[in-house]
């Protein structure tokens, strides 16, 4: 027998999204960038004027293609508020596939900003650690722009971006950018290669075991598959790295977005409200249930 | 300046850190520098596995040829990693291709040299054996997860 949905404490219409947070907002594609052959980063700026968006790196949006349906998506742009609005999108159904296939001048509905935040404050004074799998760059992008543009905040910055081959790779022209800066200790890895790629090739987990890590001055952030995460949280403990350490961004689908429909529950976690990005330490031992 | 010799850089990084300084001497009488230039190809499918490396700088990437791909890289070995344990068992044929991605060097080991060593002292075999067990395994896990295709599915809570 079904169990019935925890009651939420908040109220829907409290959360981000103003009085009407199931209403979206007309937002009008401005640029669209082919990341990889199934990959797309859109540019949005809203249709009714100069309201930006302000939100903090790792909340997401409801992104809505009219008559095709509303996923979330996290936002991958400058949190410093100044620009467009930035979501990269994996085409991995009918709903991202139409939101990938919107072409400038086309609107889209937002909705959010929704969920928490990677806890960047945590990491002040501290090395900030960011692992990153495939598309899951997409949702460390901000907190990267943020953290290069206040370096002086942190002790070191390190990027550890696993992928399936080179051709997949995300952000690539700031990629070679930040492999040149030497603000952030970049480390970029593929399953595996052709061609002229000179860079490593193996699992994501193999550079994090070989770097140069204080385990109690580091706070790492973690988003990509959950196997991935699994195994490179496994191997940051492996490094001495406390569970409170480590921040995860976990990946559901959803409908709402706001409490209500309970799609994205995971145990006890409301993901579109405590999460996306909740502390290991916090799910520790329901993050090995299977059935999850 | 003083130069380090063998012994000394085995005792200081790769698999071998763990051995006793008699057993490091042992091992290092098989070995000897070699630097690493971008492009070399260590060695090739097929050829006799009778030399190993201890990379210390640089990178060298195991490839395998596919026919209409060309050289696909299956795994980088970075320094204070081993190239090849082929040596050490029959037929003593290496598997796959190695060429340096990234200039620098390493520690090539003569294969007969080490196997005869071992032969004839098998607390060192024993000890050899404990780490390309150890190295074994750990390419064996890390090539499970990477079967595993984790970036080219999207996960099912994701699709829309």
């Amino acid at each position: 027998m079904p169990q019935p949905l925890p009651q939420t404490e908040r109220d829907p219409a409290g959360v981000a999204g103003g009085a009407a947070p199931m209403v979206p907002e007309p937002f009008r594609v401005a640029a669209r960038r082919r990341e990889t052959p199934d990959t797309w980063t859109l540019e949005l700026e809203p249709v009714d004027g100069d309201r930006g968006m302000a939100f903090e790196p790792g909340q997401f949006n409801m992104v809505y293609a009219f008559g095709v349906g509303e996923v979330p998506i996290s936002i991958s742009g400058d949190p410093s508020g100044e620009g467009a609005l930035v979501h990269t999108v994996r085409e991995v159904g009918a709903v991202s596939a139409a939101i990938c296939a919107a072409e400038p001048g086309e609107v889209l509905g937002i909705r959010g900003p929704y969920g928490s935040s990677w806890p960047i404050a945590e990491a002040e004074g501290e090395d900030l650690v960011i692992v990153a799998g495939g598309v899951g760059l997409a949702p460390l992008r901000s907190t990267v722009l943020m953290a290069l543009s206040a370096r002086q905040s942190f002790e070191r910055v390190l990027l550890f971006y696993g992928s399936r081959e080179p051709e997949q790779l995300l952000y690539r022209g700031e990629l070679q950018a930040w492999t040149a800066d030497p603000a952030i200790e970049l480390s970029v890895t593929v399953d595996s290669a052709t061609g002229a790629w000179a860079g490593e090739v193996g699992v994501v987990t193999k550079p994090i075991g070989r770097a140069s890590l204080d385990p109690d001055r580091t706070v790492a952030m973690l988003c990509g598959p959950e196997v991935m995460m699994r195994f490179a949280a496994r191997a940051l403990r492996d490094r001495g790295v406390s569970a409170e350490r480590i921040h995860v961004s976990l990946e559901r689908n959803m409908k709402c977005a706001v409490t209500q429909c309970g799609r994205c529950q995971f145990g006890p976690t409301f993901i579109c409200r405590e999460g996306a990005v909740l502390r290991l330490g916090q799910l520790e031992e329901i993050f090995e249930v299977r059935e999850l | 300046m003083k130069l380090k010799g063998i012994a000394e850089l085995l005792a200081e990084t790769g698999p071998f850190i763990h051995l006793g300084a008699g057993q490091l001497e042992l091992i290092a009488g098989c070995g000897s520098n070699r630097s690493l230039d971008q492009g070399d190809q260590l060695f090739r499918e097929g050829d006799a596995a009778d030399t190993f490396y201890l990379v210390r700088h640089g990178r060298v990437a195991l490839q395998i040829f596919v026919p209409g791909r060309g050289p696909v890289t299956v795994e980088t070995i970075n320094p204070g990693e081993v190239i090849g344990w082929s040596w050490l068992f029959e037929p003593y044929r290496w598997h796959m291709d190695a060429s340096v991605v990234e200039h620098g060097s390493a520690i090539a080991f003569d294969g007969a040299c080490l196997r005869g060593k071992c032969e004839s002292d098998h607390d060192l075999g024993y000890e050899l054996m404990k780490q390309f067990a150890t190295l074994l395994i750990d390419r064996m896990q890390t090539t499970r997860l990477r079967l595993l295709d984790v970036y080219g599915h999207a996960p099912a809570a994701a699709a829309d």
